[in-house]
């Protein structure tokens, strides 16, 4: 006999994993998001981001875009079950180092900085877009839109110049050129 | 401007225009105007269960037996928690149902109300989809949709919770079909092209080592899936097994089938499995039942998965040649097809299978379903045995709860038509078997139906005995009593060093008085010698029964494949394993 003492299979092996940026057009009811993050949790799927918002007002459609980690196989499954969930219009699945996909991120930092600093802050914040939302002596509020490696880093080196509060939203995708996703 | 009616009245119409005659169900607060309004629709008959799973189980055996979507009307809270079992089982097992229940009024969600839950949120994972209805003008609409989503693809379970203030509301009825813009479950039905149907064909022909591997889905593609899948198997000669839930789509006592596969399959269809070259599955999953180890599963084999829902291809095991299709439409289009193409396929194919068939019949040899038998203690598998021998004359609809006495009864009855064997087999519900045996006999009144039953599954819904009387169902409960949890004895003892820790159970009722106490007939078998007799008193009477058929307690499931092994190391019984001594088997 085996030692295992359980009547469930043991497991096999784990596969390597990708990561994915999945986006889903759904109808914008009551319950659809927890459907959506049920879904995840449910089968133990992994959610890094999570972006919504509607985005046709006549026909209520919001589109969500989700960043996760999984097995091939898992990034499948994701994207079958997706499918199977009844406000659920498409699924596009797009594996993160795609060429033909933007990606973009958002994210404000609150700083304590005087005006010296301010414009240091400025400086470091130039290839992301940046735009300064409030400003007082002694504070700061900036925004800037980066691919999230970016951000991670940004935010690191912000922590010199005080920073004191991050606020970032998920990942939004689109595709380049006149292509969109059907 | 078309009539207004009141959302109870919506509800009727809407279940009227689905042809629903039957609905299970349990009345309370919130669901009041909607029994109220029950006896305005005379072509729709309520069954009063005693729990509401029970009355969910019930609409899973009629839903099961009879291809109709089985509806379930329950109350707010705890009417709407004990149905989620049940839900579950069908979600699991892919029965549909539309389960009706009644919410607190809308201006009271939210606030704790008394009976209030999160109906949608709790059966979310439960159901294909559910739906709070805060409109009556949307009720019609939503209703329909349940009954399309539960039906279409694979089948499944659905929701509509209605606050009891849209039940009185007045709204616009209307008959809306076919509302879903898409195909739920992906493309149900793509049409195979011809160059794909080749490949397939191709396969069938490249292959020397064959199997088809057949599950629940070939059963609910409806009984001319069954018709076609018979009709393949006998064109190319291979071997057939089947899952627990495909039991029927095919012959049972057919020199093809090799029984059923997994856990508890036979030898031989679990050594076909592992070394197969084309493995054939149509309409099953590859659960973690049938493939055990999966790294280990049919390592060799080329693999074609035909399946209706396009999570299931792949979802546990890599397949070659994946098909997203209703069973009984690409069964069509390649019997055509085959038929065209191949003429003497079944002549010129004999040659090249026939080593495999020389192995099949070796592996049969071992006759893995034999057991000791005795003519002093009735052994369980005897007693199944000798319920089909004097039942199997008659159309006769079996259904089980869970735990040995299933897997005895998948083993030793055998079906020959499909929708004649429901079984909890996904969520493995104990307590399934005598209330779906209910849902089975509203069905198919007249027909014999028995639940073959073990004494601790059969106590967690024998309450619904008392429903079966009041609508003079003459059901059978056939309980295998080994007064233990056996299934769980089989384990402790095997795998838990003999510790049996709480599988007994004391203080059993005395089920012939239990019976009588119902208002139905109780019978005990004591010995082998007067099985025979008592079993063809119990199908002579025509009330319900409760057959208390006292068997070997020490009794274990064999054939067995332990956990974490691959098909080909199987236990084939006690002798095999040093383990377990005699000792041990005299002790329980
Ligand atoms: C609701 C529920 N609780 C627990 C289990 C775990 N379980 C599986 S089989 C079994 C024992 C069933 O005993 P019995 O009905 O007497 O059948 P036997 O195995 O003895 O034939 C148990 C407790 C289950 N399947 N369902
Ligand atoms: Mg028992």
């Amino acid at each position: 006999m085996p030692k295992s003492k359980s009547a469930y299979s043991i497991p096999g092996k784990i596969g390597k994993t990708e990561r994915h940026i999945i986006v889903v057009w759904v109808d914008n009811e009551a319950g659809v998001l927890a459907r959506i993050a049920g879904l995840f949790s449910g089968r133990g799927y992994n959610i890094e981001s999570l972006a919504v918002a509607e985005v046709d007002k006549k026909k209520h459609i919001s589109r969500i875009t989700i960043v996760t980690e999984g097995t091939p196989q898992v990034i499948e499954q994701i994207n079958l079950q997706l499918k199977k969930l009844v406000p659920v219009h498409k699924v596009a699945d797009f594996k993160r180092g795609e060429k033909d996909i933007l990606f973009r991120e958002l994210a404000l930092f609150k700083m304590l900085a005087n005006s010296k600093k301010q414009e240091k802050i400025k400086k470091l914040c130039k290839k992301f877009n940046p735009v300064v939302l409030d400003k007082t002596k002694k504070s700061f509020v900036i925004q800037v839109t980066a691919l999230r490696a970016e951000i991670d880093k940004l935010a690191l080196d912000l922590k010199r110049f005080g920073l004191i509060s991050t606020s970032r939203t998920g990942s939004v995708a689109m595709t380049k050129g006149a292509k969109i996703f059907n | 401007m078309p009539k207004l009616i009141s959302g109870a009245e919506i509800v009727f119409k809407a279940l009227e225009d689905q042809k629903v005659e039957y609905i299970f169900g349990y009345p309370g607060g919130a669901v009041l105007p909607i029994y109220d309004e029950l006896k305005n629709h005379k072509s729709i008959k309520h069954i009063l269960a005693r729990h509401e799973q029970g009355a969910g189980h019930a609409a899973e055996g009629y839903a099961r037996s009879s291809g109709k979507p089985g509806v379930l009307l329950v109350t707010s809270g705890p009417g709407a928690t004990n149905a989620v079992t049940a839900l579950t089982d069908a979600y699991m097992d892919s029965v549909p149902l539309v389960c009706i229940s009644g919410q607190v009024p809308t201006h009271l969600i939210g606030t704790d109300a008394f009976q209030e839950c999160d109906t949608t949120g709790i059966t979310r994972p439960c159901t294909k989809h559910n739906w709070l209805v805060k409109d009556a003008n949307d009720l019609s609409r939503v209703l329909h949709l349940a009954f399309e989503v539960a039906t279409t693809g694979r089948p499944g379970p659905v929701l509509v919770d209605i606050p009891k203030d849209i039940q009185f509301k007045k709204g616009k009825y209307k008959f809306i079909k076919n509302s879903l813009k898409k195909k739920l479950n992906g493309k149900a039905t793509h049409k195979l092209s011809n160059k794909e149907l080749d490949k397939f064909i191709e396969l069938m022909k490249k292959s020397s080592k064959p199997i088809f591997y057949t599950g629940g889905g070939v059963i609910n593609s409806g009984p001319n899936a069954s018709k076609y899948l018979r009709e393949l198997v006998s064109l190319t000669g291979f071997p057939i097994t089947s899952t627990l839930q495909g039991l029927g789509s095919y012959p049972g006592d057919d020199p093809q089938f090799l029984g059923m596969l997994g856990m508890h399959g036979t030898f031989e269809a679990n050594n076909a499995m592992h070394d197969c070259d084309l493995m054939i599955n149509i309409g099953a999953r590859f659960d973690d039942r049938i493939t055990g180890k999966v790294d280990e599963f049919s390592p060799k084999s080329t693999k074609i998965h035909v399946d209706i829902d396009p999570s299931s291809i792949g979802k546990n095991i890599k397949v070659d040649l994946a098909v997203v299709s209703d069973v009984s439409e690409l069964l069509k289009s390649l019997i055509k097809r085959f038929k065209e193409k191949n003429k003497n396929f079944l002549n010129s194919n004999k040659q090249k299978t026939s080593k495999w068939w020389e192995q099949i019949d070796k592996w049969r040899e071992k006759k893995s379903l034999n057991f000791i038998n005795s003519n002093k203690i009735i052994k369980p598998q005897h007693a199944v045995q000798r319920l089909y021998e004097l039942t199997k004359d008659q159309d006769t609809f079996i259904t089980t709860e869970v735990g040995q006495h299933q897997m005895w009864a998948a083993q030793h009855y055998k079906f020959n038509k499909p929708n004649r064997w429901m079984t909890s087999g996904g969520l493995g519900t104990m307590g399934y078997g005598l209330p779906a045996a209910i849902g089975v006999q509203i069905a198919n009144p007249g027909k014999l139906v028995v639940d073959i039953a073990g004494e601790a599954s059969v106590l967690m819904t024998m309450q619904e005995m008392s429903t079966a009387v009041q609508y003079g169902l003459p059901i059978k409960i056939f309980i295998l009593n080994n007064e233990y949890m056996g299934m769980v004895r089989q384990w402790q003892e095997l795998l838990h060093e003999k510790n049996y820790s709480e599988s007994y159970t004391a203080a059993l009722p005395d089920f012939v008085k239990l019976a009588e106490s119902y208002g139905c007939v109780g019978i005990r078998a004591k010995t082998p010698d007067e099985l025979d007799e008592k079993i063809k008193e119990m199908i002579n009477v025509q009330k319900p029964v409760i057959f208390d058929c006292v068997v070997d307690k020490s009794e274990n499931c064999f054939p067995m494949i332990p956990s974490g092994k691959p098909h080909n190391q199987m236990i084939l019984g006690p002798e095999e394993d040093e383990e377990i001594s005699d000792e041990g088997k005299i002790l329980v």
